[in-house]
This record gives structure tokens, C-alpha cells and sequence, in this order.
């Protein structure tokens, strides 16, 4: 029995040794798709960041229908000028929309995506021409369970599009004191653009995936109280999702910070 | 006719600024490099030697009694030893030589406290023997204690130790031979490993001196000073740190200077340098740890560049629209009879005009060789430098637009290059050959920040870390 146990003590001392073996709990690869895995609706009065700092409460706004068949078209212009049009009332408010209530928006209308052939068709790439539509979109609150916000999953599990979207996510920074010197750090797959108290803070151009700390704003101020961050992302083909944090003047995450949706 | 000589005159001061140090930075032998309250000093053969308020304008001032050969200086507490010694190397026919040293509270020639102590003697060799005691060399290591390294090529390099608070020779210390085959010799302490420098090669020949510096190195200040493959410096072993340059020849007497964590120089000798009459000057280059042995790194060359950072890799790019370049859509599936054809790159012509006019602010973003990604980066001559280094200016390739720290400790560009000190950037080869880019001022900051990655597509200025990425960056020329 020594022996056994000392084998094993042997054994577990040199895995530790293999590279990349951590002893961290194997994840196994989870095909589903629902919503709950990746974010559930918010109950709680307030959330606080994750341990990296990545702000998990946003109100999301159901996606608007902007087709576009490539991202490549995601210049700094193109997305100033599509995040520039007034899609619903209180847009960049320091109000926030309430959970739950509907805005109606005139969108370019795209039939859903057929996904009976395996892969996704995406658009109908010989109709460039959209017909205007009016469609009434819901305000929705949720916690990511990632250190991101799975956009692409909000949107294939509540609504019928997928690609050629934009998504509107707000949330709001509550501080105790004014944190001076921190920035607004995301990623997000595509493009996207994000205010903090009603000033332009970060945009990311470009045919962008998703990675942690790829664009900052630069120095700024949380006030004590409330500080209103409003994003929006858009994407054509492909993944959606988004992941942002405040990080401190050496990097590190701002966590002494609480969020609500109200 | 008249207006390319001259242009070509102008390029090659230019080239030549951007080389070497300037000035008047005319010495032979020099001591290591010493900072004395905010200026730079450097001691040569014969007495005397050469000063610099900013480390890169060298002119002659700085005062070392005694004549001789070959000093080197050292800081230690609040006072300066330095030695020398008093014969010339054998060059009269003997042997006997005498080194030296002496203490001065600055090194200051007009300073009420500049004073020399009387010289004491510390190491000598007599007529025949196998060593000829000239060209001392100084470390103190990170346990305090001082070592003294002296000889030619006539017989033996050798080691003895003195007392750090005396400068005097420690009691009962006895010469040990440490290497053959070399003279200039110098130790250096790096993580635990003693290095022996020393300086192979045909000495005081001009522009045809084979001089260049050698390195071994061992666990114990003794020695055995064992090199690359295996041989020891007793046996002429050592690998090569720096050797001659294209039109700089001769390399000898290294010294170390330590700026701080991962910035460090090396300064020696160019015994002939064709741009100055193949006159000997100092020299100043960045020193580079590569698989832990010493070597030469760059003096930033005039010319196009990438650069690149070290965090993820992107390049430093003007925040501007994407323009998309023709080629290469559509032609998945063609067959080889489908005939090819070299398709240009995008020029700057084709997108200037979709560039606002007045100041772009960068980032950084995957290389795609664009006009808003190409950068020149050149020396400004009339702008003085930092140890070893000029100021340089940034510019967009083919344009004046031209890198600028900003308020707020941030950084852009202004449409074009006037010279102000937030313009200027002090560009520096760290220890392991990456780089760190600073500018001269920051406008409404007193602190000293660097170009730094705070995202991976976000470049800032925030404080120099050698132990991080985001401070670093690659330059690669085009």
C-alpha cells in the first residue's frame, strides 16, 4: 500500500512537471448552444467584474439587421458614420433604457439565415439591395458567465439574425471614489465603438476578432457614482461577441467597482 | 552638378552623425565612461581627455594629471578612482611598467572640489618579466569587492584586487594570470558570471589596426575566463563582442555603462575612422546579452522602417481608413495556363488624399506594408543626442508627417516635422536587441515615458519597464 501511494505521489509530482499540465480541472469541449451557457438574465440588484476585471452586466439591445456580405468594409469612417445614425431615443443617454421595454427601429431587412444545408448561407449575396422594414427590438438584461459577452449567442438564441447585425450593450460603473488614470480596454469581433460618459472612448476598426485588451481609450476618470459605458458592435459574417475592462496605469483590473443596468 | 555634391555632402554628415559620436571626440584608449553630476566623462592615453553634457556632443576638457597609458575610471560611493599607467607598454624596448591609481571627489574641472590624491602604486612588472603592466582596467562587483586587470600582449593579462575604500592594493594579494594574448583587458559582472574583456588585434596602426574586442568568462573572479567553445583565455580563447565596422576600424578598450535595467553601452575606441581622417575617436554602442555573451548592437541607421511591437507584433500605423490594394480577389481555382503578372504594392499617392490634413493619432495593427505603416527614421544633427544615441525624427514615408508625444502622456502625429522637442525621439537598442523609443519632452509631462503597447492596437507613453513587452519594439528596416 506505501508503494502504491508512493507511486502515485511520483506520478502526480512528475505530471506536474509535463508542460501545460497545470492540475487545473480538464474542460471538455460542450457542443450546445443555448443561452444559459453563456449568459443569464440579470437578477441580482448589482454585479461586481469578474476576477480579471471584465464587466459582466450589460443591457443588450435585440441586434439591428445592417447586412453587410464582408467586414473587410469596417473602416473608421464606415463605422462612425453607421454608429453616428440615431437608431431609437435615450441612444448614448446617460439614462439607461429600462430591462424589458421596446424600442422600434427601421432596419434593413434580411431574410434569416438558412442553415439547412450544414453551413451557414449568410446573405443572399446576389440581393445587395435591402428593403427598409421597421422592426421593434427588446432591452434585455444579462450576466455573462464568460469574461466575454457572446453577442452571436444572444442573438441566434432570441432573435432570427445572426450576421449583418449591429448590437447596442450598455451598462453602468458604479465607483465609491473617483479612479483617475484607467482605461477602457476591449476587444470585440468586429468592429466596434464605446463611450464612457457620454465622450468617445475606443473604436476598433477593422475586420476584428475578439482579444482581450486589443484597444484602449486612453486615460480617463471614473467618477464617484455612476459612469455610463455604451457599446456597439458591428459584424457581417462570422462570430459576434465583445470583452471589456477597466485596467489600472501598470494594466491590472479595476475591480473595486460595481454594475447595474439601472 | 553642384546641387548633387552638395546634397550628397548633406546625406553623408547625415550618415556620419548618426555613426559616431560628434564633436570632437578625438582620444585614444579611452576609460570607461563615467557620469559626474549630470555630465559624462572619458579619460585617454597621454592625459587629459573628452566631456559631454548629453553623452552623444563629445569636445575635450576633462583633466587627468600624470600622462601615461590606457587609464579607466570608476564611481565608487560618492568618489571617483582612477588609474593609469605611468609607462607606455613596452614601446621604448622594456617591460617595467607601474600602474596606478587616484582618488577625486569629482571629475568636474571646475569644481572648488576638484582635486586629485597623490597616485599610489597597485600592480607593477619589472624589465623581462612575462607581463607588461599598462592599460588597468577596474570592476567592483555586486559583493564590493574591486578588481584590477592589467597587461599586454607581452606575456600575461593579470588580475589583483584592491581595497575599494582605499584604492590601494588589498594586504597579502598576490597577481594572478588570467588570459594571454591580448591587452585592454576589463572585467564586467553579469548574473553571477565574471566576464573578461580584452582586446585582440594589431594596436595603434589607423584605419589599419585589426583591433577587436574578445570575451570569456567564469564563475570566479580568477578565472579560468573560458569562451564559447570551450577555450580558456590563458590558452587565447575569447568571442568576439565588437569588431570593425565599414568605415570604422580597431575596436579597443571596452568600458560598460549600465543606464539602467536592459539599457546598457559599451564605449572603446575606433583606432581609424575614415570619416575623420582615419583619426582615433570614442565610440559608443549599445551593449546586447545574447545566450549570455556580451556583443555590439546599433547605432539607429538613417532609413525606411517597420516598427513593430514586441507585445503582439503589429505595427505602428497612422489611424486612418483602410484602403483596400487591387490583386488577388477571385483568382482561387485558376489554372498555372492562367498567365501571372508582378502587381505593384500600394504607393502613398493612392491614399494621401484620404488622410485628414491635420493631426492623426496612431495605433497599431497587423503589418500590411501601407503607406500609413511605413515610417523614415532619421537623425537630427542639430538636435544633440543621450549616451551613445542622436535624437531622431519619425516620419510617414515620403511625407513630413511626423511622430509626436502629446498632452496627457499620449502620442500622435502632427502634419509636419518642426523640430519641437516632442518630435524628437531618443531611440535605443536594449539587451536583447529590441528597442525602446522615447521622446525628447512631453508636452505638459515631466516625467521620462516611452512608446508603449497598453493594448495591443493601442500605443501611449507610459514608463520604461524592461521586463515587459509593451516597452519594447522592433524596428526593421525596409
Amino acid at each position: 500500500m506505501k508503494n502504491t501511494i508512493s507511486s502515485f505521489c511520483v506520478v502526480m509530482a512528475l505530471m506536474l512537471l509535463i508542460p501545460g499540465f497545470s492540475g487545473r480541472a480538464q474542460v471538455y469541449a460542450d457542443s450546445s448552444t443555448d443561452l444559459e451557457k453563456y449568459m443569464v438574465p440579470a437578477t441580482t440588484p448589482n454585479a461586481v467584474p469578474n476576477p480579471q476585471g471584465f464587466l459582466g452586466r450589460w443591457l443588450l439591445l435585440e441586434p439591428i439587421s445592417k447586412p453587410n456580405r464582408s467586414n473587410t468594409v469596417f473602416t473608421d469612417s464606415y463605422i462612425r458614420e453607421v454608429f453616428g445614425v440615431q437608431y431609437f431615443p435615450g441612444q448614448l443617454s446617460s439614462t439607461l433604457p429600462k430591462e424589458g421595454s421596446k424600442v422600434k427601429v427601421t432596419v434593413e431587412y434580411q431574410p434569416p439565415v438558412d442553415l439547412s444545408g450544414g453551413r451557414p448561407m449568410g446573405f443572399n449575396m446576389a440581393a445587395p439591395q435591402y428593403e427598409q422594414k421597421q422592426v421593434q427590438l427588446q432591452w434585455r438584461a444579462f450576466d455573462s458567465k464568460r469574461f466575454n459577452v457572446k453577442l452571436f449567442r444572444f442573438a441566434t438564441n432570441l432573435t432570427e439574425d445572426r450576421y449583418g447585425v449591429i448590437f447596442w450593450a450598455c451598462t453602468v460603473v458604479n465607483c465609491e471614489e473617483d479612479i483617475p488614470n484607467v482605461r477602457l480596454a476591449v476587444g470585440s469581433n468586429s468592429a466596434s465603438m464605446w463611450w464612457v460618459n457620454g465622450e468617445e472612448a475606443v473604436v476598433l476598426s477593422g475586420d476584428r476578432r475578439m482579444v482581450m485588451d486589443d484597444c484602449t481609450s486612453k486615460r480617463l476618470t471614473l467618477h464617484k457614482g455612476r459612469n455610463v459605458i455604451w457599446g456597439a458592435v458591428i459584424n457581417g459574417p462570422g462570430m459576434s461577441d465583445f470583452c471589456a475592462r477597466f485596467i489600472d496605469e501598470a494594466g491590472n483590473p479595476v475591480r473595486n467597482i460595481t454594475l447595474t443596468t439601472k | 552638378m553642384k546641387k548633387n555634391i552638395f546634397l550628397a555632402l548633406v546625406c553623408a554628415f547625415i550618415s556620419l552623425s548618426a555613426a559616431a559620436q560628434v564633436g570632437a571626440p578625438y582620444i585614444h584608449d579611452p576609460s570607461t565612461i563615467v557620469e559626474c553630476d549630470g555630465k559624462y566623462y572619458t579619460f585617454g592615453t597621454g592625459g587629459g581627455g573628452l566631456m559631454s553634457a548629453d553623452g552623444w556632443v563629445w569636445e575635450g576638457g576633462a583633466v587627468r594629471p600624470g600622462g601615461g597609458a590606457a587609464p579607466d575610471a570608476i564611481k565608487i560611493g560618492d568618489r571617483y578612482l582612477v588609474g593609469y599607467s605611468t609607462t607606455g607598454g613596452g614601446l621604448g624596448g622594456g617591460h617595467a611598467g607601474k600602474i596606478v591609481t587616484m582618488w577625486n571627489k569629482t571629475l568636474d574641472p571646475e569644481s572648488p572640489d576638484f582635486a586629485y590624491t597623490d597616485p599610489i602604486e597597485v600592480a607593477n612588472s619589472v624589465v623581462d618579466e612575462d607581463c607588461d603592466a599598462i592599460d588597468i582596467g577596474l570592476l567592483m562587483d555586486d559583493n564590493g569587492r574591486l578588481f584590477c586587470t592589467y597587461g599586454t600582449y607581452f606575456g600575461n593579462i593579470r588580475m589583483v584586487e584592491l581595497d575599494p575604500k582605499t584604492g590601494a592594493r588589498l594586504a597579502g594579494n598576490q597577481p594572478v594570470d588570467v588570459a594571454i594574448d591580448c591587452e585592454a583587458s576589463i572585467m564586467i559582472y553579469r548574473d553571477g558570471w565574471y566576464y573578461l574583456l580584452g582586446t585582440h588585434g594589431t594596436c595603434c596602426d589607423g584605419v589599419n589596426s585589426t583591433y577587436n574586442i574578445v570575451a570569456g568568462r567564469s564563475r570566479n573572479p580568477y578565472g579560468p575566463f573560458i569562451d564559447n567553445v570551450g577555450r580558456d583565455m590563458l590558452a587565447g580563447g575569447g568571442k568576439m563582442v565588437v569588431a570593425a565596422d565599414e568605415r570604422q576600424f580597431g575596436a579597443g578598450h571596452f568600458g560598460r555603462y549600465i543606464v539602467e535595467p536592459g539599457v546598457e553601452k559599451m564605449s572603446f575606441h575606433w583606432e581609424g575612422d575614415l570619416d575623420r581622417s582615419g583619426r582615433s575617436v570614442l565610440a559608443i554602442r549599445p551593449i546586447i546579452w545574447r545566450d549570455g555573451w556580451p556583443e555590439a548592437g546599433e547605432i539607429v541607421k538613417d532609413g525606411n522602417y517597420k516598427i513593430l511591437s514586441r507585445r503582439r507584433g503589429y505595427a505602428l500605423e497612422l489611424t486612418v481608413d483602410f484602403v483596400r490594394a487591387q490583386g488577388g480577389r477571385g483568382m482561387f481555382g485558376r489554372g498555372a495556363d492562367v498567365p501571372v503578372e508582378s502587381l505593384p504594392g500600394q504607393s502613398i499617392v493612392d491614399v494621401i488624399r484620404t488622410w485628414p490634413e491635420g493631426e492623426i493619432p496612431v495605433r497599431a495593427n497587423d503589418y500590411m506594408a501601407r503607406p500609413h505603416q511605413q515610417w523614415t527614421i532619421q537623425a537630427v544633427p542639430s538636435a544633440g543626442g543621450y549616451l551613445g544615441g542622436p535624437y531622431y525624427k519619425i516620419l510617414i514615408q515620403g511625407t513630413n508627417r511626423a511622430l509626436a508625444a502629446a498632452e496627457g502622456g499620449e502620442v500622435t502625429t502632427v502634419p509636419a516635422f518642426t523640430g519641437a522637442d516632442e518630435q524628437l525621439w531618443r531611440i535605443e537598442q536594449l539587451t536583447d536587441g529590441t528597442y525602446r523609443i522615447m521622446p525628447k519632452a512631453i508636452p505638459g509631462c515631466d516625467e521620462q515615458l516611452c512608446l508603449y503597447s497598453v493594448g495591443d492596437s493601442t500605443p501611449t507613453l507610459a514608463k520604461f519597464d524592461f521586463n515587459n513587452d509593451n516597452a519594447k519594439w522592433d524596428l526593421k528596416m525596409r
